[in-house]
């Protein structure tokens, strides 16, 4: 008893508390740390190797057979490659401008990391990331920007991401500068413009089918007056591809716009009001005051959404079905097919590339930006 | 004319702003308004209401019918509420979760310096490999895992000392954040594998952890970026007060970041509301939630519109109200208001 007693002696109770100090931040991060390994680690194993094997479902069940690494050479250079990387043709003249541009730009990073003297390591990383970045443009150029090209899954699946982030961000940004003044009404505007966001991703899907259909549509007098009542989305790779990329922006612009506007909101008053009073004008305030405070959440608010981009299944699978031929198909929706046609390993090889191609970008994105940005004090 | 292009109050827009901010967003709330408004009058719909061309004044270009909600509501009632209840459920109790647990994460990596090292992390994935291939061998996977851990602790107190190459807090935060990149369809398989192994298949848990670990990280990240912007000095006036590390967190970080805090919240419960593929797989009857009934009325006959549309319009009735509720919270100088008082 004497000792629980003397536990309410002031120096017992420093001694306590600076042990509950030092192992505080590891009682901050450890839970979060824990939980994601424990459902991360053996998803992430038994997918690397169900992608260097095959599965059968036979009458006596399920047979593994380990094939090391066909599935991946089969994607990349077997029967699979036509449907990955697409057709690959002579690219045009604008394609080549392109090309060279980007193999210029590698090369003066390049060189840039040599005359600065940076450590072996880090001229080897650019030089290896230069040639891939090269390599990923060839392939988004021979098959985009080439007369006789036709996209693969991959190319696909990039131009969603770049172009579905570009425009998520821009509109998000602009709708929430207009909804952070002080207008009346501008709460209707912005519980509006949350909307799209809590629908179930497959209830989208399907609420753009009814809204694309031609025939049945809300916009069927729109289709009749440009003449194309009989316009068929099957028929149209780039049609229905915008059609996709139409639903993404609508369904994925309110994430942007609700983050960047709390970012606006949590911004000090004070320097505004100087600058305001100092008259500056709204570019000012925003290109010296706004935009370097919601800097941060922006890099990170791209990152999350460039991620989850990567993985769109649900608009394509049901708006398009990835149709016509594989024209609208995502990485993502590809390894879906295969995976119910039941060539798990195949399914299991494709995610991996996905899961390589996703890293190799954010991590570029990460470098670029960690000098620039810092979050962490 | 000038007083139209110029404001009386700095803060006030002028009239010409005003005018020009609302046309746009006017235009982008009629682009987000219309479709649900589709939505809402297919749902009053007759199925020859909907096939026979477009219609879009109820009683003027079609009679309305309560035909799909009595059907959702009535004969298939009771299912309804079941998954409606699951989703509430499971959505509020894993939000609240990863809330907590992520932001005390996303504060430990702006606020404390780790260190993890190089050899360690080496040292754990080795064991992780051993326990699998023990477990590819026949071993019960409970004694691999035990095996492994303990190996792992032992390395800890003896080995790891002699490693020096260290990673930072960043290194930590993409590790996190590069757990969302796997498609789920790769990992749905080995998910249900391990909920099976724990005979938690078809219950809430099931749900509540998967939906907890996979939206972790985007909390940690978004709550690090609001962490970052607030000011360290009120920390430290407590710390010299003499506050706890946890009595600094709950009382002061907290109260600061209720901005943020209110828009990843919202995120991550409409993330769990809305989830399907990892629902598909892990429930069955009990445990089932919204999504999986909307797309089930995708049946042999063609999509059934009137009975998804009226699904959809019960699945987002709550989120909205809840959005409305805590749209307040998202407001200017909440954190300027505390740093004066």
């Amino acid at each position: 008893m004497a000792t629980l007693t003397s536990t309410a002696n002031p120096p017992t109770t420093r001694a306590r508390a600076s042990r509950s100090e030092r192992l505080a931040p590891a009682a901050f991060l450890l839970p979060a740390v824990l939980v994601v390994l424990f459902v991360s680690i053996f998803p992430l194993l038994l997918s690397l190797f169900l992608s260097l094997s095959r599965l059968r479902f036979e009458a006596g069940g399920l047979k593994v057979q380990f094939v090391g690494l066909d599935n991946y050479r089969k994607l990349l250079f077997g029967s699979e490659q036509k449907v990955l990387f697409g057709t690959i043709a002579t690219p045009s003249l604008v394609g080549w401008v392109v090309l060279g541009a980007v193999a210029f730009l590698m090369l003066a990073a390049v060189y840039r990391a040599i005359r600065d003297a940076r450590s072996g390591r880090a001229v080897v990383g650019r030089a290896l990331a230069g040639m891939m970045l090269i390599g990923l443009t060839y392939l988004v150029v021979a098959s985009l920007l080439a007369p006789e090209g036709r996209p693969g899954t991959m190319v696909v699946t990039m131009l969603y991401v770049i172009v579905g982030i570009t425009l998520q961000y821009l509109i998000g940004l602009g709708l929430a500068l207009l909804c952070a003044q002080q207008l009346p009404g501008r709460r209707f505007f912005r519980v509006v413009f949350l909307l799209p966001m809590m629908i179930t991703p497959v209830g989208v899907g399907y609420l753009f089918r009814m809204l694309a259909d031609t025939n049945k549509g809300p916009l069927e007098p729109l289709w009749v007056a440009l003449g194309m009542q009989d316009f068929a989305w099957s028929n149209n790779a780039w049609g229905a591809r915008i059609a996709v990329m139409i639903g993404d922006i609508w369904q994925w612009t309110p994430f942007m716009f609700i983050v960047l506007l709390a970012a606006i909101e949590g911004q000090e008053v004070e320097p505004v009001e100087a600058a305001i009073v100092d008259g500056a004008s709204h570019w000012d305030i925003f290109r010296h005051i706004t935009l370097p405070a919601i800097l941060p959440v922006s890099t990170t608010l791209i990152l999350i959404r460039m991620i989850e981009a990567f993985k769109i299944i649900d608009l394509p699978n049901i708006l398009t079905n990835g149709g016509p031929g594989t024209a609208t198909e995502t990485m993502t929706l590809y390894a879906y097919r295969i995976w119910r046609a039941l060539d798990i390993g195949g399914s299991a090889a494709i995610a991996y590339l996905l899961l390589f191609l996703v890293t190799f970008f954010a991590t570029l994105y990460v470098r670029a930006l960690r000098g620039r940005v810092s979050t962490v004090r | 004319m000038k007083s139209f292009f110029h404001s009386a109050s700095p803060f006030k827009p002028s009239p010409f702003r005003m005018l020009v901010s609302y046309l746009i967003l006017g235009a982008w709330a009629l682009i987000i308004l219309f479709p649900l408004y589709w939505l809402t009058i297919t749902a009053f719909k007759l199925p020859a209401a909907v096939n026979n061309g477009p219609f879009y004044l109820p009683f003027v270009d079609f009679q309305p019918s309560l035909h799909a909600w009595e059907y959702v509501l009535g004969e298939v009632g009771n299912d309804t509420i079941r998954l409606f209840t699951n989703t509430v459920g499971v959505s509020l109790i894993s939000a609240t979760l990863t809330l907590v647990i992520g932001s005390g994460a996303a504060y430990a990596l702006t606020r404390f310096q780790f260190r993890p090292k190089v050899g360690t992390v080496l040292v754990f994935l080795g064991c992780v490999l051993l326990a699998a291939i023990l477990t590819a061998l026949g071993a019960p996977w409970g004694l691999a895992v035990a095996v492994a851990i303990a190996l792992f602790i032992i390395s800890l107190v003896t080995i790891a000392r002699r490693f020096t190459r260290t990673l930072g807090n960043n290194d930590i935060a993409f590790w996190l954040i590069s757990q969302r990149i796997m498609p789920p369809v790769a990992v749905v398989i080995p998910i249900y594998i391990i909920f099976q192994q724990l005979r938690l298949l078809d219950t809430w848990p099931a749900l509540i952890i998967t939906y907890v670990a996979t939206n972790l990280p985007i909390v940690v990240w978004l709550m690090r970026d609001y962490f970052a912007s607030i000011p360290y000095e009120l920390e430290e006036s407590a710390q010299i007060d003499g506050a706890s590390r946890f009595r600094i967190f709950s009382q002061i970080v907290l109260p600061l970041s209720v901005p943020g805090l209110v828009a990843t919240f919202l995120f991550v419960l409409v993330f769990c509301w809305n989830e399907y593929l990892l629902a598909l797989f892990l429930t069955n009857a009990r445990a089932q939630t919204m999504p999986l009934a909307v797309v089930a009325q995708n049946a042999t006959r063609g999509p059934q519109w009137w009975y998804m549309s009226v699904l959809v319009l019960i699945m987002i009735v709550p989120v909205i109200a809840m959005a409305i509720a805590l749209e307040r919270y998202i407001a200017r100088g909440l954190l300027v208001g505390a740093i004066k008082g």
